[in-house]
């Protein structure tokens, strides 16, 4: 446990035996109901942010996962006699199936981000709404639970209800607290910044998506239950109102909905301004003032209350200590890393990078990879038109072809961004197509983007953690960093480990794409065009990394236009043109080959 | 079941209610996809225009008609005025549903404040006013309403496909940069189709005051109904909002008649699930 979380810990732990002490004091019960909302909210808003908040899936339906929890709670208590603490697993239970339900269909289909699946959540709740409406669960006259026994956990009923609510909210922060720093919130972090990138690196994208929904619906089902006894009586039109998600969205914004503790303040902060303002026509105004407040926060606050706090605390606390690091944006790459120091150092429980077994000498070795007609079409496009190649052990090969002619295309087959629609690919005789990008990544092929796709929150340190964490060796998330940080000095940006890649030069991108691509630790690593936009002594730099990594046994298939790099570092050249190989064999060879100088020069050069 | 008039009726009810959701949708659709701006204070502005409709005539004793064309340009300035904040600040899609659910919160209060929560009924001889079509009950409000939807949703049409402010307006949602680089000035014509988008809810506003009861609270119950036409109908595809009005008004009343009024929301928004999830190859 780091200092940070034991922090934390006590933190938490201080602030929930001082808060249930609150009832033995005798506060009247007048604050207690209104603390009890505090949690209420505090708890729906930082459940939201499970999926919405940390993987970007903003959802407007969490009305429609809070309401399953008050009529699960409300049929059973009311109409089946359960007693209102047994039924909140089952309302936990029914929200959470319901979700995944939804997820189950949803997330599969890969247009639907966005304020697509904001409008899709609307709309599921409204459904859900109406069927309640029309059928026994509710039928239309609303459920009254007035009579259902309260357990006895103080004296008083509000004292009760008080703690419950407590419970829950720290349940929920907490749960927030873990969850952001595990694998699981890594990996929806990095879903929120670019999800086929996320998939690609080895996060299991479909399954973190379903699980964030599942626990945030369990938690909003839980809170549904308990308030359906709080208000004792309830309908639904009250229920599924439009005010349940819109606030909760609003809270989280408001405190920051990628924080832990982000949603909790926001949902504190409104409470309280909502309960200032009660009685009247003030409580009107109100209303307009908390929301004229809230359009000030989001238009300028955007990052949300709690986010802005801690960068404020951060800047001063910064300008406070002596000697600060200066960034050494401009030191040029050759000089930063040692290129032919001693090779990185492993973390020790993750054993030695495999020891190269190569074929220098051109001859392909035992293949690692093998593609066997491989066919991909986009609509009327034949993108890809049976390729077939091996790399084999070790062997540096480069894959040559005018714009257009399948090369990024393949790349994306192989490394399972999209589908082949026919052929065979495999990795060390383990079939690789059909299976989806994650768990490709996790046998071992990794890959760079000719434009480089940083995750744009995340530290080049937890860009390059990200894939250690997902990648061949799964490991946690301390060792990772540990990890990363190696990858990061090998490539020579171990100073810019903190920055954003927003932060981050053209060059230092396509070494952070590289790092990425390293620590996984593939046994076959795809670049596309990691030289192109770097001036010569960057592209002499790289050209040095690239024969270092496969100096580690790593294979690399490389994409490149830069003809100097090709010759100078492949063992073999393949050269696709249309969709289709045309030529394959040693670099000298291959050049002279009159097709391959034609499609290149155009036919009057061929002669 | 039941009997052919009796469906008969309600397609022809459903036919003009669908007008009035196209109506209330134009605005949207069309900030969604030409300025990429999801402004939910449409919904909200056709309320304010709906109950100054109703201030002007009750207090005022102005037609209805002249009301709204008083209301008009006041809408245009307030839409041009809250796209000069989208852009002073940089507003994206998602922020602006945030902002716009601010201002849609304010104009409710403002309107609770000065008109309370009461029902209020605006009662014009108009609203009695209908004609026979053999056996059908056809009411002249709201086929007015509906003629009104269907002659902007077609001007609106020809305007952006004939105009250059409408080609220009289509070339910059696609892509910004490139439109700008070719001379197109986005803004000025951002802020037009702003002021008009605004203008269009003052119409649907004119006509809701003349046709339902008017509460603030009601403007969230025409939300999920707009959204699902917006969606069905494609963005910024003003003559695709009109008939997904008219389609989601029939199937609505249909179901009313032939089911249960309650089951009404059912229809539409199963129909919007459905096109979200099985639609292929949408944005």
């Amino acid at each position: 446990m780091s200092g940070h979380s034991r922090r934390v810990a006590v933190g938490l732990v201080a602030a929930g035996l001082a808060l249930s002490a609150l009832p033995a004091l005798g506060v009247p019960a007048f604050y207690e109901s209104f603390l009890f909302l505090v949690f209420f909210w505090v708890s729906l808003a930082t459940s939201w942010s499970f999926l919405s908040g940390y993987a970007g899936y903003f959802s407007f339906g969490h009305g429609a996962f809070f309401g399953a929890g008050v009529y699960t709670t409300a049929t059973l208590t009311a109409g089946f006699a359960v007693p209102f603490l047994a039924s909140l697993p089952a309302a936990a239970a029914v929200s959470a199936l319901l979700a995944v339900g939804i997820g189950a269909v949803v997330f599969r289909v890969r247009r639907l981000r966005g304020e697509l699946f904001g409008l899709l959540t609307i709309a599921i709740t409204f459904v859900l709404a109406t069927i309640v409406l029309n059928t026994k669960i509710d039928g239309g006259p609303g459920v009254y639970l007035s009579a259902v026994p309260l357990p006895r956990l103080v004296a008083s009923p509000t004292g009760t209800m008080y703690l419950l609510g407590l419970g829950l909210a720290l349940l929920s922060v907490t749960t927030a607290y873990a969850v952001t720093r595990s694998r699981l919130g890594l990996g929806l972090f990095a879903i929120h910044d670019d999800e086929d990138v996320a998939e690609v690196k080895g996060v299991p994208t479909f399954r973190y998506k379903l699980a964030a929904f599942a626990l945030s619906a369990a938690v909003a089902g839980v809170a549904g239950g308990i308030y359906a006894v709080y208000v004792s009586y309830v309908t639904v039109g009250e229920t599924f109102a439009i005010t349940v998600p819109l606030y909760v969205v609003l809270m989280s914004i408001l405190g920051g909905a990628r924080h832990w503790l982000g949603p909790a303040v926001g949902a504190a902060i409104i409470t309280a301004s909502l309960y200032a303002f009660t009685g009247g026509n003030t409580a009107v105004l109100g209303r307009a003032v908390v929301a004229l407040g809230l359009i000030l926060v989001i238009l300028l606050l955007p990052d949300g209350i709690v986010v802005a706090l801690l960068a404020r605390g951060g800047a001063w606390r910064r300008r406070g200590a002596a000697a600060p690091t200066v960034p050494s944006r401009d030191v040029p790459i050759a000089t930063a890393h040692p290129l032919l120091a001693a090779p990185v150092a492993a973390s020790p429980d993750r054993g030695p990078v495999p020891a190269p077994t190569s074929a220098h000498d051109g001859a392909p070795a035992a293949a690692v990879l093998v593609c066997e007609d491989v066919w991909r079409a986009f609509g009327g496009i034949q993108a890809l038109r049976g390729v077939g190649l091996s790399l084999g052990r070790g062997e540096i090969v480069g894959l040559v072809g005018p714009n257009g002619s399948g090369k990024t295309t393949l790349i994306n087959v192989i490394s399972g961004h999209y589908a082949a629609d026919r052929g065979r690919i495999a990795l060390d005789g383990a079939p690789l197509t059909g299976r989806p990008a994650h768990a490709i990544a996790r046998l071992g092929v990794a890959r760079t983007y000719q434009i480089p796709r940083p995750f744009g929150h995340l530290s080049a340190l937890d860009n390059v953690a990200l894939a250690a964490t997902f990648g061949t060796v799964p490991c946690a998330l301390v060792a990772a960093r540990a990890e990363a940080r190696a990858w990061l000095d090998f490539t020579g940006l171990g100073r810019r480990a903190m920055a954003l890649p927003g932060e981050l030069n053209l060059h230092e991108r396509k070494f952070l794409e590289l790092a990425r691509a390293l620590a996984a630790r593939p046994r076959v690593i795809l670049l596309d065009e990691v030289l192109s936009g770097l001036n010569s002594a960057e592209m002499g730099s790289a050209i040095g990394l690239i024969r270092e990594i496969r100096g580690r046994g790593t294979t690399i298939l490389f994409v490149e236009h830069v003809m100097r790099a090709v010759l100078e570092l492949s063992d073999r050249i393949v050269v696709l043109n249309e969709g289709e190989v045309i030529a394959a064999g040693r670099p000298g060879e291959v050049m002279r080959d009159p097709h391959v100088v034609q499609v290149y020069l155009g036919k009057t050069h061929a002669a | 079941m039941p009997s052919l008039t009796l469906l008969g009726q309600s397609v022809v009810s459903g036919l003009l209610a669908g007008g009035l959701y196209a109506l209330l949708a134009l605005g949207l659709s069309l900030s969604w996809g030409l300025l990429r701006l999801v402004n939910l204070g449409y919904f909200a502005l056709a309320f304010l225009g709906a109950y100054l409709t109703y201030q002007l005539g009750t207090v005022g004793g102005l037609a209805p008609w002249t009301a709204v064309l008083l209301i008009l340009p006041l809408f245009f300035v307030l839409g041009v005025g809250l796209h000069a904040v989208f852009t002073w600040f940089r507003v994206r899609e998602f922020t602006s549903l945030l902002v716009t659910f601010g201002v849609t919160v304010i104009i409710e209060s403002l309107i609770q404040w000065y008109w309370t929560a009461d029902f209020r009924r605006y009662e014009t001889p108009y609203a009695s006013l209908s004609f026979r079509l053999g056996p059908l009950f056809v009411p002249a409000l709201e086929l007015l309403a509906c003629l009104t939807a269907a002659a902007l949703a077609l001007g609106t049409w020809a305007w952006l496909r004939f105009t250059y402010v409408g080609k220009a307006l289509r070339a910059s949602a696609e892509d910004p940069a490139i439109a700008a680089a070719f001379g197109v000035n986005h803004r000025a014509q951002a802020f037009l189709l702003s002021g008009v988008a605004a203008a269009y809810a003052a119409v649907a506003g004119g006509y809701i005051a003349l046709i339902s009861t008017l509460a603030p609270s009601q403007m969230w119950a025409w939300l999920g109904v707009v959204f699902a036409v917006v969606i069905i109908g494609g963005l910024a595809n003003p003559i695709g909002a009109l008939g997904a009005g008219l389609l989601i008004g029939v199937s609505e009343s249909v179901t009313m008649a032939v089911v249960a009024p309650a089951w009404a929301p059912l229809v539409s928004f199963s129909i919007l699930i459905g096109l979200l999830v099985l639609r292929p190859g949408r944005a």
